[in-house]
């Protein structure tokens, strides 16, 4: 491997310096596509929104420059700390048992069956789109006609506004969210598992470990680059939530459910508000860096159990 | 500078450019989305007027020779795409209005005076019923939407319910409320409540977790703002007013004891269990599914509703407002839609045309006939009236308080956006969590520290 590595080392300059003599723009064509998306779609964006926190803005008339008036504004402003708190919840209740459904159903899958049939059907919420997903679960759990409003009523427990409710509106959304996302995540760690060697698997039952000793001492410290990713990806992701909560509570009842993506949405586009809603949105930028940057400190992503 | 080397580059850049700039937008366009060219776009949500304005958009034509294009979007899509629509310098030429929202395009300047264009200068306001035009006056005095139609709110009654428990029609014209025990008009709806053992709600032994019909149905999360199809009449009858100017105003009254201790009544109802509780039924419907399917012996509605409730199956009868027993007042809330013009057309003149002809007898005659709203100018209220007696409804619950002027308008005012996204909150907090209607002080507050500081 590395005699092949060195002896590919040693051609490939030669190559490279014809090829950027002869064709000195052909490495800025191949990156321009992507080059060209990053900073129009990204870069771009992300630089115009960072500047229109600092203005007043309607969209109709030009951007007025107001210091950090809004993010004065911001830190004083109660709903806006109320979404944060109604966010934060919601996250730590999605990932949280988000994760360990997603880790239970990948170690099951590892070490009960590899059927794709079965990887199938544990992925096919996934596959229904957020939208749909919480219709339904909006005419399932409704109090007058819903399927499981009925059969709680049947087995005697009686009806649950689960979005009506101020206590349970939350968590029914992070439950819903769990439902349509657990699969995926269980794929992406099932895929982490069978990277991890059978050799060590193997010493473990020799010296005579149980399947619990295997898992906490084995799999779950050489699947940590894994998990780590996973939990970045889904942290970032729950901190987005919106569709869900726009299509099945509105942000209500009385702001119960008003996470800071709905917030954000509806002062940029129900109140015109585009400056301000700006300044929320490089706040949540900020605040999801710094839990990435923890994540990634605590969890040592970079690193791995394996060497 | 370099692309000169490479010309099959440089046209493969200048094709790109093409296709992105057609793709965000830039590429220039000559009219709206749908539109055919040179026709005004006209657009409403309210698909129950389409056949009615597509008889008047043809009498235009053959008047004028020129075409109007109708195109409808349900409620949300419509602001959606309007919002867009003036972001992007495009959307209809004309539009249907709603006061909630005019208030912003004023101050947001996408929408045009229509004194200021001949065709609409020239239409005379004092055709339209009382308070119409005022509505949609702005605070600089230009009018910004020409009125097309009017509402009010009444109480739609199941007929056999009524009966049942031993009532008339006439009880129900009579009834009266107030704040401390609900007057006759509490009793008629506590006897309408019926639980899941058929005990009524004034009966020893009336379960109300377990109601089976509801005496007085209620949705949409407490009424927002002004209560407008909720408590807007019960509150207007006990003589508050919700600002300091009927249109206009820059100062909220909803620390008002009186107001407050009506609110407390009013949502009182819910912990009685003669009114639904907060997610009993989808907030998205309405109340009219509630009368319809029998759940709800009564609800209040505004007068656009009136087909649908014609279509229950059953009798179902209207009434006015309670008269409170304080002040011996009935009041109901009137509001009306009107035609605006947007800033963006290229045909302001026919634009214009077309929403002075909405307003002339000829077509507003054509809108009474259909029996969906009741139309703007006073002489079309007859036929209009008319039109709902062959659905078999008597609407003067509807049009007498304001032959009497027994109304309080829509109150207009800034910041409409948002004082919603202050309030709406609030009277859901009040509605689904049983909150204090006192806590609505800190809120008031809140919204006329808007007025003060822009004022400053």
């Amino acid at each position: 491997m590395s005699t092949s590595a060195t002896g590919h080392r040693s051609a490939s300059p030669a190559k490279r310096r014809r090829v950027k003599a002869q064709q000195p723009w052909l490495p800025w064509l191949f990156l321009a596509p992507a080059a060209f998306g990053y900073v129009v779609f990204y870069l771009w964006p992300t630089l115009r929104g960072i500047w229109l926190s600092f203005t007043e803005y309607n969209l109709l008339t030009p951007a007025k420059f107001v210091g950090l008036s809004n993010y004065e504004r911001m830190f004083q402003d109660p709903i806006f700390w109320g979404s944060m708190k109604v966010t934060v919840l919601y996250v730590v209740l999605n990932i949280g048992i988000q994760t360990i459904m997603a880790l239970l159903i990948a170690v099951l899958m590892y070490r009960l069956t590899k059927s794709t049939f079965v990887r199938s059907v544990v992925l096919s919420p996934y596959l229904v789109s957020n939208v749909v997903a919480a219709i339904v679960w909006l005419w399932v759990l409704d109090a007058q006609f819903g399927v499981f409003n009925q059969f709680l009523e049947w087995i005697g427990i009686g009806k649950i506004g689960f979005l009506t409710d101020e206590f349970w509106a939350i968590p029914t959304i992070a439950m819903i969210n769990v439902w349509r996302h657990m699969g995926y995540t269980a794929l992406l760690i099932f895929a982490g598992l069978q990277t991890l060697p059978e050799s060590v698997y193997e010493a473990a039952r020799m010296d005579g470990a149980s399947e619990t000793r295997i898992f906490f001492s084995i799999t779950m410290p050489l699947l940590r680059p894994i998990l780590a990713l996973v939990l970045i990806m889904t942290i970032i992701g729950s901190f987005q939530v919106f569709d869900t909560v726009a299509v099945t509570t509105g942000g209500g009842p009385a702001n119960a459910t008003n996470v800071l993506q709905m917030y954000i949405y509806d002062l940029a586009f129900g109140r015109f508000q585009f400056g301000y809603a700006s300044a929320m949105s490089v706040a949540l930028l900020i605040v999801l860096g710094i839990i990435t940057m923890i994540q990634f400190k605590l969890t040592r992503a970079n690193d791995t159990d394996l060497d | 500078m370099a692309f000169k080397r490479f010309p099959k580059f440089r046209g493969a850049l200048a094709l790109s450019a093409t296709a992105m700039l057609a793709l965000t937008g830039c590429a220039p366009s000559d009219g709206g989305e749908g539109t055919t060219a040179g026709a005004i776009d006209y657009w409403l949500w309210d698909t129950g007027q389409i056949p009615g304005y597509q008889q008047c958009a043809d009498m235009f034509e053959d008047q004028t020779g020129k075409k109007v294009v109708i195109t409808q979007y349900g409620w949300d899509d419509y602001w959606q795409k309007l919002t867009a629509g003036f972001i992007a310098d495009q959307g209809p030429d004309v539009f249907t209005n709603h006061a909630s929202k005019y208030a912003q395009y004023v101050n947001l300047e996408v929408i045009k005076p229509l004194n200021k264009i001949e065709a609409t200068a020239a239409v005379n306001t004092d055709d339209f019923q009382e308070g119409l035009a005022e509505i949609w006056t702005g605070p600089d005095g230009n009018l910004y939407g020409m009125p097309k139609d009017w509402d009010t709110i009444a109480a739609f009654y199941n007929m056999e319910m009524i009966e049942e428990a031993g009532y008339t029609a006439e009880d129900l014209e009579n009834w009266g409320f107030n704040t401390a025990d609900g007057g006759s008009f509490e009793q008629i709806i506590a006897h309408l409540t019926i639980d899941e053992n058929g005990v009524r709600g004034d009966e020893p032994g009336f379960d109300k977790n377990k109601v089976a019909v509801y005496g007085f149905g209620l949705s949409e999360s407490g009424g927002s703002t002004f209560g407008q199809g909720q408590w807007s009449g019960f509150a207007a009858a006990t003589g508050w007013e919700a600002t300091n100017k009927p249109v206009w105003g820059d100062h909220y009254n909803l620390d008002d004891p009186t107001f407050q201790s009506t609110i407390d009544w009013y949502f009182g109802l819910v912990d009685k269990g003669y009114m639904p509780a907060f997610g009993v039924f989808p907030q998205s419907e309405g109340a009219a599914p509630q009368l319809t399917s029998s759940k709800a012996a009564i609800t209040f509605n505004g007068s656009w509703m009136i087909t649908t409730y014609a279509k229950a199956g059953f009798e179902v009868g209207l009434a006015e407002f309670p008269t409170n027993t304080d002040t011996g007042v009935s009041k109901t809330m009137m509001n009306g839609l009107a035609d605006s013009i947007n800033v963006n057309t290229n045909d302001p003149e026919g634009s214009a045309e077309w929403v002075a002809f909405m307003a002339t007898d000829q077509c507003q005659s054509v809108i009474g006939e259909q029996g969906v709203v009741f139309p703007s100018r006073k002489d079309a209220t007859p036929i209009a009236t008319e039109a709902y007696s062959k659905l078999g409804l008597d609407t003067a619950a509807f049009s007498d308080p304001v032959t009497r002027n027994d109304v309080v308008y829509f109150p207009i005012t800034d910041y409409g956006a948002d004082i919603g996204a202050l309030t709406t909150p609030a009277f859901e907090d009040i509605y689904a969590n049983r909150k204090p209607a006192s806590t609505l002080s800190a809120v008031n507050d809140s919204i006329n520290i808007l007025f003060e500081t822009s004022a400053d």
